[in-house]
Formats: C-alpha cells, structure tokens, sequence
C-alpha cells in the first residue's frame, strides 16, 4: 500500500482521535484486520511499528539515495579524470597526469553532496511538502493527539462497526468529513 | 542522579508511568507529549529576558568589532595581520581549524549517537547542529578573508573561464578543504532543517501572533504528521546520518593534510587525520557543554538537559580527550625514535622553546584536565563542569596555535627562521568571529526550537514502564 492511494480527495472519512500511542497501535491494526480502508495516521513524532500495522511496503528512499550517490561518484570523477587529464593536462610536481588516488576525497565529497541533497529533494516531492503549501492538519495531531484516519471508499463502509472499533480502544472521539486536503 | 528516581517514584500516581529501577528516564518531571510542545513552545513566545538582550548586545558588539576589522584588513591588505614570510598561516588558519573543530560535536550528536541509537542526543542535538553550522560560518571566514582578494573567491570553483579554461588543481588539499567544508555546510544545513520540518509544524499550529503563524507555515512545507511521510522522512534521516558520519571524519580528516602531506617538520606525519578527528570532537564537546549549561540554566531547562546528558558528554570529552592525549605522546615518541634530528628538534624546540608557554598552556589543558572526568563528582558538578569545557576549548585553539606557529617559525633553513606575534586586527577578528557564533546562537535560540520536540515525545516512554 504506497502513497498512491492517498492521493484521492474526495471520498467521505472517518477519523478517530486517540490520546496513547499504544491505544493508536492496536486501533490501526484491528481496523486493518477488520478490512478497513486506511487513509493514514498522524501522529506527533515518528511512532515505530505503525508501519507493520498499516501494512506499508518499505520505503524505496534508501535507492534513491544509493542511486543519487552514485551518480555523485561518477560525476565527480568525470569532472576530475576529464579536467586533469584531458581537457589541460597540468604537469604539478610531476605527478601523474590522471592521479586517481588524490581524486578521491573530492570524488567522496560530491558522492555524499549529491546523495544528500537529491534524497532529501525526492523526499519533499515524494511527500507533497513544498513551500506555500496548506493541507489539512487534524487538530493538536502535530501536538499531543494521534489521528487514525478510515476512508468511505463507497456506500458499504459501516460505519458502527467502525465506531465499535474505535471505542473498543479507548478512542477520544470520531469525527467524519468530505475532503482530506 | 538518585534524587531523579526517588522523585519520580515518589509521585506513582496511577495515571503515571512508573520509573525502571535499572535506567534513569532522560526527561524528568513527568512531561507528557503536550508538557513538551508547550516548554519548548513558549520559550519561543514569550519576549526574551534581560540575560538575552544583554548577551546578545555583547555578541553584536563583538561582531561589529570584527567585521571593522575585517575591512580594514580586506581595504589596506594582509599586510596588517603579523604574518611574515615564513609563518605565513599563524593565527588566520588557528582559528579556521579551531572553528571547524568545534563544528564536529554538533554532527557527532545528531549522526553518529543517532546511528548509535543513543537516546539521549534527543535534548540536545538541535543545538548542537545549529552550533555547528555557525561554527563552520566562523570557520569560512577565515581562508576567506586569508584570500587577500575575497572578491575572487569563485576561483575555487571549476568553472569553465576565459583562461583556458584552466582548471583548479585537483590534487591540492587546499582544494579538498574548500569541497570538504561546502559540503559539510550544506548537508549540515539540509539535514538540521529535516529534523526542524516536524516541529516548525508544531510551531505553526499554535502560533497566535500573524506574524509568527506566517513565517512556519512557510517553512514547515505543509506538514501535517502523516505516518506516510513519517515513513519515509525517518528512512531519509537514517540516509543523511549514516552520510553525515563518514562525512564529519572526511571533513578534519582533509584538514589535516593541509598540513599532513607537506614537508614540514611537525606537520608531515600519518597520525595526523586521527588525532585531528579526535581533537575536533573533543574541542567540539566542550563547546556543547559550555553552551548547554549555560541554556539550560538561562532557559529553565534543567528537566529537559539533565545533569546525565552532562555526564554523557563528559564521558566522550574525556574518551576523546584521551584519544588526544595519546597521539601527542605518539607523536613526541615518533620525533625522538624517527631518529630524524628535524623531526626531534621539533618536538624540542615545541617543548622548550619561544613558544614553549603556548605548548604548555596545551598539554595542561587537553592532556590533565580532561582526565579529571573520571572521577564522578566532576561529571555531574556544575560549576566543574563548565570551567573544564572551556579550559579545553583553550586547549584546543593553543593546540592548532602550537602545530602551525612552531613548525614554521623554525623550518629547515636557519635564515627563514622567524617569530610571529599577533596584531591587534588579528585579535579583533578571532573575537568578531565568537561574536559572530553567539549572534547567530542567540537569534537561533529566539527562532526555532532549540530542543527537538518531536524527538523529546518519541523518547518521554524511555525507562518508564507503561
């Protein structure tokens, strides 16, 4: 279950406000059992098992990273290799025209550069956050409340069997609404 | 560190957690997750205390006196630093590598004891890397200003010119450092702006002021606490930390061939990129010790910054510290056993001669005082504490003044021998670039949360049984 399915707008949900971390845990789990479609979480900080519990694939960022890395590599070398020794060959203390070895702390720099910055570019992008952006924030989720967020995906969503849920794991309250921006 | 435990065993109301009888918990005083966004919170809201604007207009004088200093310098010429012929680097590059130095701890804490999975960095790592981003702005000041023509700065660059294009030599360490420290800048930067992005959110939702609610939204992306970002935002901070780490090596390492691959006497030595990494690391500690003591006390954050975070660090000064201790020994055994009599004059001349007080000042400072870490008392006393870290800052700044003044002060030939003495513009411009470092510290103190409030309620659960 990526992130592509949270990109529709416009279906009705459900969201169920929770006080503990381990209540919003065993909630997302229940529901995901239950057959229910999850929207997402939100949460405070970062809460360790909920990607097990929503059933989320792993993250591919960490290819991005090598991908980028990599590509820092090659650059850095080419830009090196190519400068020294073809573009203007220098003779600097009878050194070796191509001196590989003295190319690597540079070559190290732009692999990490590069690995760093284009990792944490796809990241902004791949999460839609961006400058001048305004999203729908469930009230004290960034404070001290966790939300479980259900979508209606049509007519069959039955919504006491979701109340039963959540109250069954101590839910604050459920709220329901018609747009997730 | 009893009295923690008694406190919070004390208070087992049935609403609270109790505490491990095995681990202390790193927040004290039962805070909750809305205890934390309001502590850090308001400390930005509220207007700064007479301690602050006192500080700050310190810091600004500093500042101000150097950037005088600066100009005078960059409009009459290097001609007004003390620096002669032969000690050509002396107190610009001092303090270059001094303030690089400091930068390291900040990295240390949010990358390598996050991949260590140390808790405890939670408290303390924001201030920590924002510590070093001024610390590596203090530190590129100084080649930039050593320049003579700044206004050519972009030569570093390699860029295609006019003159060729004739490219910048690749094989100079010099070159290494400038691609070193940009990187360092930036991925500091980008990956201290990650760890805000959650709580620059936190911010936006419970500003009042338009003013204030304006300026986080802009800079907190439109962040709402989606696990699916969560998901990944944690899988890309792991990425920047285990890039940081071997960056932060990399970054002193390079430094010390600055010096490491010349001929010099004192310099040309393959122990130096450990023993500078350590010493970076050290010096680094200190400076977080000295800042956090004095922000905790400022700020009231004594529940938050605990005398067991002071421990902790004071643990790593003293590794580290002892780290240092070992490569100077290292160090004076080589120059001896070398049987190099350049080598051994050296170390002599270091030890006994014109600059022997500097070399003093140094083995007092970075090789005895740390060591007063093992014992305890010394690491959870306040006052100790922060009179040791700068002791060791002292320490460092002599260290970098020790190895570049007296390796070039007596180089092979006996007619390029030389003394060095400091100008006054020099010494306006090592106090502008602190007054620089606490403008920017104080402003930051004043703008973003100065203790990672997402991290803070990750942790509140540590050692305390649900």
């Amino acid at each position: 279950m990526r992130a592509t399915n949270n990109r529709t707008n416009n279906a009705r949900f459900t969201a169920a406000y929770f006080k503990r971390e381990e209540d919003l845990l065993a909630a997302t789990h229940s529901a995901r059992e239950a057959g229910f479609v999850i929207h997402d979480v939100y949460t405070p900080y970062a809460v360790h098992g909920l990607d097990e519990a929503m059933g989320l694939q792993r993250t591919r960022m960490g290819w991005v990273a090598f991908a980028a890395g990599a590509f820092g590599l090659m650059c850095g070398l080419i830009l090196q290799i190519w400068t020294s020794a073809y573009d203007w060959p220098l003779n600097v203390g009878g050194k070796p025209f191509n001196s590989f070895p003295l190319f690597i702390p540079v070559t190290f720099e732009l692999t990490v550069l590069f690995s760093g910055l284009i990792a944490i570019g796809v990241l902004f992008m791949r999460n839609r956050l961006w400058l001048f952006n305004r999203r729908r924030v469930f009230e004290r989720a960034t404070d001290d409340r966790f939300v479980l967020v259900l979508r209606q995906p049509d007519a069959s969503f039955d919504a006491e069997r979701a109340a039963a849920l959540f109250a069954g794991h101590h839910a604050l309250s459920v709220i329901e609404g018609d747009q997730f921006v | 560190m009893a009295t923690a435990v008694e406190e919070l065993q004390h208070l087992k109301v049935a609403d609270h957690p109790v505490v491990s009888p095995l681990r202390e918990p790193l927040i004290l005083g039962h805070k909750g997750s809305a205890d934390v966004t309001e502590d850090i919170g308001r400390l930005l809201e509220q207007s700064p205390g007479r301690g602050w604007w006192l500080l700050f207009a310190g810091a600004a004088t500093l500042l101000t006196a150097g950037l005088i200093a600066i100009t005078y310098t960059i409009t009459t010429g290097i001609g007004t630093w003390g620096l002669n012929k032969t000690v050509g680097w002396a107190f610009d590059i001092t303090n270059f590598v001094f303030w690089i130095g400091i930068g390291h701890a900040g990295t240390f804490i949010s990358a390598i004891l996050f991949l260590f999975n140390q808790k405890w960095r939670t408290s303390i790592n924001r201030s920590a890397e924002a510590m070093t981003l001024f610390a590596v702005m203090c530190a590129g000041l100084f080649p930039f200003i050593h320049m003579g023509r700044p206004w050519l700065f972009y030569w570093v660059f390699p860029y295609p010119n006019t003159r060729g294009s004739l490219w910048v030599n690749f094989r100079s360490p010099l070159l290494w450092d400038f691609f070193a420290i940009s990187t360092y800048f930036t991925i500091s930067l980008v990956f201290w702006y990650l760890g805000l992005v959650p709580d620059l959110a936190t911010m936006r939702d419970r500003a009042r002021s338009k003013f204030r609610r304006a300026l986080y939204r802009l800079l907190s992306l439109g962040w709402n606490g989606s696990h699916r970002t969560w998901s990944r935002y944690e899988t890309v901070y792991t990425v920047m930390a285990a890039l940081a780490t071997p960056l932060v090596l990399s970054v002193h390492s390079i430094v010390s061939f600055d010096f490491a691959t010349s001929l010099l006497p004192g310099w040309h030595s393959t122990i130096f990129p450990p023993y500078f990494v350590a010493g970076a690391i050290f010096s680094g500690f200190a400076m977080v010790m000295t800042l956090m003591i004095l922000v905790r006390w400022a700020m009231r954050l004594e529940s938050y910054i605990t005398i067991q975070h002071l421990d902790n660090m004071c643990k790593v000064t003293l590794l580290t510290g002892s780290i240092v201790g070992v490569a100077y020994l290292t160090e004076w055994f080589i120059g001896y056993y070398s049987g190099n009599p350049f080598e051994r004059s050296i170390i002599i001349t270091r030890a006994l001669g014109p600059y022997a007080w500097a070399f003093w000042t140094m083995v007092t400072c970075n090789m005895l005082v740390p060591q007063l870490f093992w014992f305890k008392r010394a690491r959870t006393s306040i006052p100790i504490i922060f009179t040791l870290s700068i002791l060791v800052n002292v320490g460092m700044w002599f260290e970098r003044f020790v190895i570049i003044v007296t390796s070039l002060h007596r180089d092979y030939l006996p007619s390029s021998w030389a003394m060095y003495t400091p100008t006054l513009t020099e010494i306006t411009i090592l106090l502008g670039s602190f007054g620089l470092f606490f403008t920017a510290f104080l402003l930051f103190l004043r703008l973003f949360p100065l203790i990672s409030i997402n991290e803070v309620k990750g942790v509140l659960g540590y050692a305390r049984h649900k």
